[in-house]
């Protein structure tokens, strides 16, 4: 038997597929585009399986249009991080559209979360948006914000006003690199608030795209002096998650 | 006849009887908050009606005046007074609100603009000696104006009897909500809100006792619910924070589309209306000591909140408590700190603290935390 977990979140869709034994046999990366159902279709026609389940914001759409079930992402990336990390305690999950902290008991179940999503404040479409007033491109976006000797301090989070305010910065002459590592300081004091609201010790696993960003993470374990453990593809953890799942479900 | 048609029809019905009692020379008076004694405008035999804003639309008015970082409680109350599109509004002869919180009084000072708006000065905490005297003088004051606008003398006995009907209508809105403490629940938390918000603004309050009464009954006897809806493995929810009305009730709706229930309310459009007022004290002491006491997050401290939640968690069997915040009401949002922390420790569940507004724009955002709650259950 194999099993497949969709993720089909804000910006990209993941799906990966899963042996028996919950060994990755495969994953597939796709942008989400505007119709997220057709580029799940495609994603669901590359692979084989016998049973899937469906998590992120497109959860529901797939849920009517493949008849599967799905669980929340809270959940899913739970599942996910613990196949990486079995003594997890603490997931951060910084998405397209979202970010997310997820606290876990000793069981490995979901003890506490925390979400911000009603704006993309402290996300991934946050840091694209800023790449791009910087005319940097959001996949070395954070390799140049090392390089920055200093930072410069970013108050904004709201992406709209950030921008305004990274505009009146390039105008007062700072360099660019400095801008860049000003936003990303940001975006982790933000996630460092969420974190602690939830549980304020121990090492932290960083997953969604956000965590392929080394200064995100970099400025994360120096500001946090916590330990952070990265999955060598961060991206895929929800859509694994769900698919560890599919296969306890039907096991 | 179910419950939703016979409520169309009493609600109907009522405004007509509102037009009819006001053609008599009766006068309405809307009230915006739980610690205002209702039973002086009972007494002075004018049909009180609760305003408190729950839908979104008139907010939109309100917003060219008040600003938009404020609570939609307090917008879309001022909304529906200015727009002139709520007909009980428009039936009241006088408003009255309390200093509750900082922006439903500065709100106020602008409704008084549109229609004579009464203000009671509410103390921020229940102390019995500083406290309570000043509020029972705000009362004293409340009265002389509900006199004048009636022409009513309140004597003792005409409260004792105002007091009397009221007591009694909290009776029968405690024995509808005590129903969900069955197991499987009988009454979706939407109907329980539904009745309860219609039945506060009739005219003939006997009808309303009756009614709650009668729905009570039914529902002790077997589930109003459909069949699907009746199994016991439903995970119960009991919903605290903020006010909840027609409108305003996103959160119940989505809790029960995730396939649990709102079992109970603990906020003031529910379980923190159901006190009764001591009969065999003098009437305007036993309403001042009674409505001060309400365990509202504007109180400081407000421990009380905390011990009926811990009664409630057991009695109604809940299996998790969401703790419902509008945005921009700090009080209630900074209080779902304690709350958390004491249902953690005194009832080991967590809570789930939630943020929102009366708008829909952040439907699915809510559904992902309250499904990764429930999932958590």
């Amino acid at each position: 038997m194999q099993y497949a977990g969709i993720d089909i979140g804000s910006r990209t869709v993941e799906l990966v597929l899963v042996d028996e034994t919950g060994t990755i046999l495969e994953s597939f990366q796709e942008d989400t585009g505007f119709d997220p159902i057709a580029v799940a279709k495609t994603l669901t026609n590359k692979a084989e399986f016998d049973h899937i389940m469906a998590t992120g914001y497109g959860r529901n759409l797939f849920e009517i249009a493949f008849e599967a079930p799905t669980v929340t992402e809270i959940k899913a990336h739970a599942r996910g991080a613990l196949a990486y990390f079995p003594d997890a305690r603490v997931i951060l999950d910084i998405g397209g559209q979202d970010s997310k902290a997820i606290a876990l008991l000793k069981s490995g179940k979901v003890q506490k979360f925390e979400m911000n999503d009603r704006c993309a404040a402290g996300t991934g479409k946050f840091l694209e948006v800023m790449a791009k007033a910087l005319g940097y491109e959001i996949d070395n976006f954070g390799d140049h914000a090392l390089q920055a000797q200093d930072k410069v301090q970013v108050s904004s989070m709201c992406t709209v006003f950030a921008e305004s305010e990274v505009t009146s910065l390039i105008a007062k002459g700072y360099d660019r690199s400095e801008i860049a590592r000003g936003l990303h300081t940001s975006v982790v004091r933000r996630a460092i608030a969420m974190i602690n609201r939830i549980c304020p010790t121990g090492d932290i696993v960083f997953t969604g795209g956000v965590a392929k960003n080394p200064c995100i993470s970099g400025v994360l374990e120096q500001e946090t002096g916590r330990t952070i453990l990265r999955p060598h593809d961060p991206q895929i953890v929800g859509a694994l998650g769900a698919a560890l799942l599919a296969k306890e479900k039907n096991q | 006849m179910n419950i939703s048609d016979r409520l169309q029809k009493i609600a109907e019905q009522n405004v007509e009887n509102i037009e009819q009692a006001k053609a008599e020379g009766k006068s309405a008076i809307g009230f915006y908050c739980l610690f205002t004694p209702t039973e002086l405008a009972v007494a002075a035999n004018a049909i009180p009606l609760p305003l408190c804003g729950t839908r979104n639309d008139p907010i939109a008015k309100a917003e060219e005046t008040l600003p938009r970082n404020l609570c939609p409680l307090i917008k879309s109350s001022f909304g529906f007074a200015v727009s002139g599109s709520c007909p009980f509004v428009e039936a009241s002869d006088l408003l009255v609100g309390d200093t509750t919180c900082d922006g439903k009084k500065k709100m106020f000072e602008l409704l008084n603009r549109h229609k004579k708006t009464h203000v009671l000065h509410l103390p921020s905490n229940q102390d019995s000696s500083t406290s309570l005297p000043l509020w029972r003088k705000e009362l004293d004051k409340f009265r002389d104006v509900v006199e004048e606008q009636t022409g009513v003398t309140i004597s003792e006995e005409r409260l004792k009897d105002a007091i009397k009907l009221m007591n009694h209508e909290r009776r029968a809105r405690k024995q509808l909500m005590d129903v969900n403490k069955n197991k499987p629940a009988p009454l979706a938390g939407s109907q329980l809100i539904e009745i309860l918000f219609k039945v506060g603004f009739l005219a003939d309050k006997k009808k309303g006792i009756a009614l709650m009464e009668e729905v009570a009954a039914e529902a002790a006897k077997g589930s109003l619910r459909p069949e699907e809806e009746r199994s016991a493995d439903r995970k119960r929810i009991l919903l605290t924070g903020v006010p909840v009305g027609l409108g305003s009730d996103k959160v119940i709706k989505i809790v029960e589309q995730c396939g649990a229930d709102v079992v109970v309310c603990e906020n003031c459009t529910g379980y923190k209306q159901l006190f009764q007022i001591d009969e065999d004290k003098p009437s305007m002491d036993a309403l001042a000591e009674q409505y001060l006491s309400t365990p509202c997050s504007v109180m400081s401290p407000n421990t009380q909140r905390l011990e009926l939640l811990k009664e409630m968690v057991t009695e109604f069997q809940a299996d998790g408590v969401i703790d419902l915040t509008w945005q921009a009401c700090h009080t209630y949002n900074i209080e779902s700190f304690t709350v958390e922390e004491f249902i953690q420790e005194e009832c080991g569940i967590p809570t789930l603290h939630l943020e929102t507004d009366y708008a829909e724009s952040d439907t699915e955002q809510l559904r992902v935390r309250i499904e990764a709650y429930l999932e958590m259950l």
